[in-house]
């Protein structure tokens, strides 16, 4: 009995090690996404695309590994998952909501002026950056 | 996976542990407060396309290394509610002070990371893009900080084998913490 008990620590320990090291390998992945995808990016497949899929797509999966795996929620009572995704669901709401207003400096019958000149004056002031051979890149330190 | 089965059954009116259940509580309202910091950014972004230079001052190594801490710190988090459950206060005391250590060593690179950026100018109020940067990061990081201070008053009674069902509780919220981060990462460092 003790034996079996003992076995079966070692597997649940093992279990977890080997989710970690899944994480593991997607943190890399996802680091790798940007870097990899110019070089792979052809025809419709553009490289921020790529960018986009390694780095949000590989969160998703490792946020659901986490929980899964490391918060039980895949043996936690079901009402615990829909409680989460109504939240989730309410946050989604919220953003669909508000996203056409934020997102665009002008609609009908109304202008953000402000949004619109202070896109306007920095990407003016980052494209006479650039012309004189100002900073731009990875971060220097 | 032998998770079935709380450790602490004596308080539960709906299938839960009471505790656990309020932990729960905690995570669904964190959900809404950390979603909509996110979302709110991301509307943003979109909308000011002079972002993407700002963002690429980020140094995604930082990112990286704070995400290899805390993905580490979050696997020790489950091993000392593994042992836990099988009555072993003490071990879980001890997967608790390192899940604490990783908490510590992410808000050391953190502090590293924020010392560059604020000599190089990039402050809270340089721009939109660092507002929101700072706002998200050190909201995340003050949840590391009350995260640690909970573990180590938890590995202090779990060492004694005292309220060992609440080695669960700060690995529920632990484990949240660093789901969060997961979403960040990618947002604040890799889409540039």
């Amino acid at each position: 009995m003790a034996e079996h008990q003992s076995h079966a620590d070692d597997h649940g320990q093992a279990h977890y090690v080997k989710i970690w090291a899944v994480l593991l390998v997607l943190l890399i992945l996802s680091v790798l996404g940007p870097i990899v995808a110019p070089h792979v990016a052809f025809g419709f497949l553009k490289a921020w695309m790529i960018t986009l899929m390694t780095a949000f797509g590989i969160a998703v999966v490792k946020a659901y590994l986490v929980a899964a795996n490391f918060m039980h929620l895949n043996v936690e009572k079901k009402y615990i998952s829909y409680l989460l995704a109504t939240m989730l669901t309410l946050m989604l709401l919220f953003f669909a909501g508000t996203a056409p207003d934020v997102m665009e400096h002008k609609g009908q019958n109304w202008e953000n002026v402000a949004a619109k000149a202070e896109v306007d004056q920095a990407l003016e002031s980052q494209n006479e950056a650039k012309a004189h051979g100002g900073d731009h890149g990875e971060a220097h330190h | 996976m032998s998770m079935t089965k709380p450790i602490a059954t004596t308080r539960s009116a709906t299938g839960i542990p009471t505790g656990k259940l309020a932990v729960w509580w905690v995570i669904g309202s964190e959900i809404v407060i950390f979603g909509g910091l996110l979302a709110s950014y991301i509307l943003h972004r979109i909308g000011h396309p002079e972002w993407a230079e700002y963002a690429s001052h980020t140094n995604t190594w930082f990112g990286a290394a704070n995400t290899f801490v805390l993905l580490t710190s979050s696997l020790f988090a489950v091993l000392a509610h593994h042992a836990a459950e099988h009555g072993d206060g003490k071990k879980a005391a001890k997967w608790l002070l390192g899940t604490c250590g990783g908490g510590l060593l992410f808000l050391c690179i953190k502090a590293v990371e924020w010392t560059g950026e604020i000599q190089h100018g990039y402050t809270i109020t340089a721009n939109g893009f660092w507002q929101f940067y700072y706002t998200a990061a050190g909201l995340h990081a003050l949840h590391v900080i009350a995260g640690c201070i909970i573990m180590l008053i938890i590995a202090n009674e779990a060492r004694k084998n005292v309220e060992l069902h609440r080695v669960e509780l700060i690995g529920i919220y632990w484990h949240f913490v660093d789901i969060v981060w997961i979403f960040l990462f990618p947002l604040l460092y890799i889409a540039k």
